[in-house]
Order: structure tokens, then sequence, then C-alpha cells
């Protein structure tokens, strides 16, 4: 192997698949994960017979409720997988760091087609307390005897318990570094309720205007209720393959040019080197240097949107426009727009869509990639498509091409 | 304040190493632990330095002034804690600016928060049957004009 091979290009994808998606379906949540895995095995023209491989984020987990449906061993089982290369965890880059782990695996050949899996139920979990009824201490209860340790530590003691509040805090530094503000920050919910209602699956689906943005509740300033993205309950999964194994499947190989995976900062939502970017600085940064496209080139941006202000950070790092000057790009809405320049979130996000965690956006972004997307269908031709998941300390990207 | 005046802390888990800082405030002072090789501040605390990996480490006793980096003013009932709406901050230690703390800005109307202002130590005591807690929350430093009479 050439050590200055860019190896993730052995790699594409070769199906996408979802389970019904809904606020509370009240649904198995087991039996949603595998709907979309063996959604994902046929769309891509496999058998769960073809299936050598499984990646899975962030593994079983109990809390928060509803955060993790299911671990890799659970669907290694429940279909009977042989895998020659697994694996299951949170401390990874972002979601999509466990894409980033399948390509590796399929381009080192320790297996051909591996299956990847997301899957929550935050939204039946929460049920109608919302996200108070999993916060320690909430639902009544009174924290009890209970004691924070590890990462909590250093911030359920001052009740800051939720990345609501740790997000907002990046945003207000970005708002004190560069003048940005709430009119500017809302075309990135208002971008992707105009998405959702063309998406079928879409949560929240009627029009959003501006002033229904900015006199919604606060939360924890300077977000309001829709810059906050809705649980849900749903499971998305993708076969990642390898292109020589792919050639004569189902849909063309989107081979993923470049993956972004670094964190040069502490892994720390508050210790951090600098509060105005994320770790996507890093993961960004590093995606370019593996490729010769730039970011002139790219079609069409998928980017995590858990809070709104994630997706301003993520056009930053990736480089769509300077550092500090997300807020102008975004406002009014027209270069984001389906046949803006950069059309973002074209689903509707997880503000919109629903909090399927970061799976969501290579989801969508394959689909138009394709021309699968039906009546959001993003007019032009998509040949090269980024994709972005994760904040804070969590980050990861991939660009993809369709040769 | 008197313990019926308190809001409602999930408080921290006490171990040998985090004890200087959440026991501090006792007697009013903010500790951390500092390398005594190369001066660094550890927070949060760890058993070697991670700039010279010396295990020659003290819990010393800093200023207790700081500079606010960051804010959110939070509305949300996420769990029993202040009354709403209270003062999540991540502020900066002068000695160390790179040691931050996420806390509460306190004693500060909300309409006078500025990112940058400066700030002084203020500990919130909880007695605890595990060890008694002193929370290091942040109000403007004395010498900060727009802090008002009202305190």
């Amino acid at each position: 192997m050439d050590a200055n091979e860019i190896i993730e290009r052995r790699a594409c994808v070769s199906g996408v698949g979802q389970s019904d998606i809904g606020r509370r379906l009240g649904r198995d949540p087991m039996e949603l994960t595998l709907d979309a895995c063996l959604a994902a095995i046929d769309h891509a023209g496999l058998t769960v017979a073809d299936i050598d491989g499984l990646s899975t984020y962030p593994g079983p987990m109990t809390t928060p409720a509803g955060f993790s449906a299911a671990g890799a061993y659970d669907v290694i089982d429940a279909l009977r997988l042989n895998v020659g290369w697994y694996q299951g965890g949170l401390e990874t880059s972002g979601q999509l760091g466990s894409v980033i782990n399948a390509c590796l695996a399929v381009a080192s050949g320790l297996a051909n087609h591996v299956l990847c899996f997301r899957s929550v139920f935050e939204g039946s979990a929460q049920g109608a307390q919302g996200r108070s009824a999993v916060m320690p201490g909430g639902g009544g209860g009174g924290g009890g005897g209970f004691k924070a340790s590890g990462f909590m530590e250093w911030n359920l003691p001052f009740s800051a318990p939720s990345a609501a509040i740790w997000i907002a805090m990046f945003a207000q530094r970005h708002f004190h570094l560069y003048g940005t503000t709430r009119e500017q920050m809302a075309w990135i919910a208002l971008n992707g309720r105009r998405n959702a209602a063309l998406n079928p699956k879409g949560i929240y689906r009627d029009p959003m205007s501006l002033d229904d943005y900015l006199n919604a509740r606060t939360i924890t300033t300077p977000f309001c209720l829709y810059d906050c993205d809705v649980p849900c309950d749903g499971a998305t999964a993708f076969v990642i393959s390898r292109v020589d194994r792919a050639k004569d499947l189902r849909n063309p190989p989107l081979r993923i040019e470049a993956v972004g995976s670094a964190l040069r900062g502490r892994p720390s939502w508050d210790q951090f080197d600098d509060l105005s970017t994320m770790a996507n600085r890093d993961a960004a940064a590093q995606l370019w240097t593996r490729t010769d496209l730039s970011p002139a080139d790219v079609q069409m941006l998928q980017a995590y949107d858990g809070f709104s202000f994630i997706t301003m950070s993520w056009i930053e790092a990736l480089g769509f426009c300077d550092l500090g000057e997300s807020g102008p790009f975004v406002e009014g809405g027209e270069r984001i727009a389906r046949d803006g320049v950069l059309p973002l979130n074209t689903h509707g996000g997880q503000l919109s869509a629903g909090r399927l965690h970061g799976y969501g956006f290579l989801h969508e972004a394959a689909l138009q990639m394709w021309g699968q997307a039906g009546e959001r269908q993003i007019p032009r031709d998509v040949e090269v498509g980024a994709v972005a998941a994760g904040g804070g300390n969590t980050c990861g990207c991939l660009l993809l091409v369709r040769d | 304040m008197t313990a019926a005046d308190l809001p409602f802390r999930i408080l921290p888990r006490l171990t040998d190493w985090n004890r200087a800082f959440w026991q501090g405030g006792e007697r009013g002072e903010l500790r951390f632990w500092r390398c005594q090789a190369c001066g660094y501040y550890l927070h949060p605390p760890q058993p070697l330095c991670p700039m010279c990996h010396s295990k020659h480490l003290a819990v010393e006793t800093v200023s207790g002034r700081a500079t606010l980096a960051t804010y959110s003013i939070n509305h949300q009932p996420w769990m029993p804690g202040p009354e709403l709406p209270y003062v999540v901050a991540i502020v900066e230690i002068v000695e160390q600016p790179s040691v931050r703390l996420t806390t509460n800005l306190v004693h500060c109307p909300h309409d006078q928060i500025r990112c940058e202002m400066d700030l002084q130590v203020t500990f919130e005591h909880h007695g605890d049957p595990d060890g008694d807690v002193w929370l290091p929350l942040f109000e403007p430093a004395v010498s900060n004009e727009t802090v008002g009479d009202e305190r």
C-alpha cells in the first residue's frame, strides 16, 4: 500500500435506507433499526449474505434515553451476519466517524460491504415531558444522591446539563466577535423548514416565517425553540462498499473523495482552544489536504444542525465563506436554497426532519447525487457533495464524488 | 445566602484530585493543581503535567479573577435549578486563560453582560453528607464600572 495513497478513495456509498421516521412512533426501536438496515442492503442491490462488515455509532447506551436503539452485536446477531470487521462506539469523529471507519475497513480489505447504522428513539423515550424527562434530576424526582463525574462534573453543578447551552455559548462568542445576528442564524431554520415541506418523511412541514422564528420562545440565548433539533424515532443505514465490488450494483458508486477526522484541540466543550470554532475546524482542514478539489467545486452541502449555529460553523470550517462570515452568507437564504449556489440540508435537516443524529445528512446527500430525492431534488445535477456531522469536540466530514 | 435560598444543584463526586477545587471556597479560595516544574495549571486535574509530563504537582490558590469568554442566558427548565432565567458562562482565569470554567454569572443585570468583562469569584456553599461543596460562581469585578450598587 502506498503511504501517500488517499485510501478512502477505494470506498464508496452503494446503498442507503431509512425506517419510518416520526416524532413518537411508539414502535419497537429494534424493528426500526432492522427496517433501515434491510432497506439499505436492498437499495444497494445486495443481499444480507453479502454484508461482511458492520459499523455503528454510538454503540449500546441506556442513557440518555432513546439515544441508541441497538449496538453492533445486536444487529450482527439479529441478521446473523458473518463479519470480517466490525465496530461500534462513541469516541470517534462524530457520527460520521463510524462511516469513516467503515471506509477504511473496506479500503484495507477487511470487508467488502460494511453495513453502517444509527438508530434513535428519543421522541418516544422522552414522552410528553420533553427533554427534561431525560435529564439527571429531571422528571420531578430530584437529583437525590446522584453525583456528577466525568465531563459532566464540570457543567452539571452549574445547571448546564444540555448541549443547547454549550453550543449557545459558542454561538454567543461568534455573535460577539463577528456581529452575527439571530436574523441571520434564522435562515438555517427557515431553509430547513421550506425543504422539509417537500420531504414526505419531514416532521415539521408547515411554513415558517422570519417573524415566527423571531417570536418563538427562548431556550437559551441566542437560541430559540427553532434553533434546536427535534427528537424523533427512526433509523438510518448505509452500505459502504469497496469500489471494485460496487461497479455493477444498483446505484452508481458514490466514491469517497476525502474524509476529515482530525481533532487538534482539547477534546472538551469548554477547554477547546478557540470558542468561536469547533473541532470541525480541524476535520474540514484535513479533508481539503486530501483532495485537489476545492470548496468552489462542491455543489451541495448537507451539514449537521443539531443546533442551527453548528451548520454555520461547518460552512465556515469547510471554507464556503471566511471565518466569521457565515451570518451574511446564509442571510436571506438564497445561497443555501435548493436552487442556490450551495443547496443546504435539502431534506429539512434535523431542525425540521428530525434528529436522526448525523446519519440523515449522508442519506440525503446520496439520494440527491443519485437523483432519487423526489420533489425536493436539487435542480442541477450534483456530482460533488459535502457531508458533515457533529459539533463541539466531535466532528467528521466526507467529500463525495459521482464519477 | 441561607440554605433555604439555595437552588437545587447536582453536586460533583468528590475525589482526592478534585477536592481542592470544590472545597477551596470554604476559605474563599479558588484553587487548582499546578505543575511545580513548569508552572502550568491543570484543569481538570490529572496525574501528570500535560505540557512537561512532570508529576511534581501541588495545589495553589489563584486570585479568583477571570474574564468572561462567553455566556448564555438559559430560560429552559431542563432540571431543578436556579430561578429562571439564569446565566451560564465560560470564564478564563487571569493567571492562565487556557483554564476555562463553565460556571454561572451572578449579581449582574442581564443587559449589562458583555464578553471580555472582568469578573471575580464568589462561592455558593452546599452542605452534603459526602462532603460540603463550594461552587465557584462569578460576578462582575468590583473595579468594573458597570456593577450596580443594588448588589
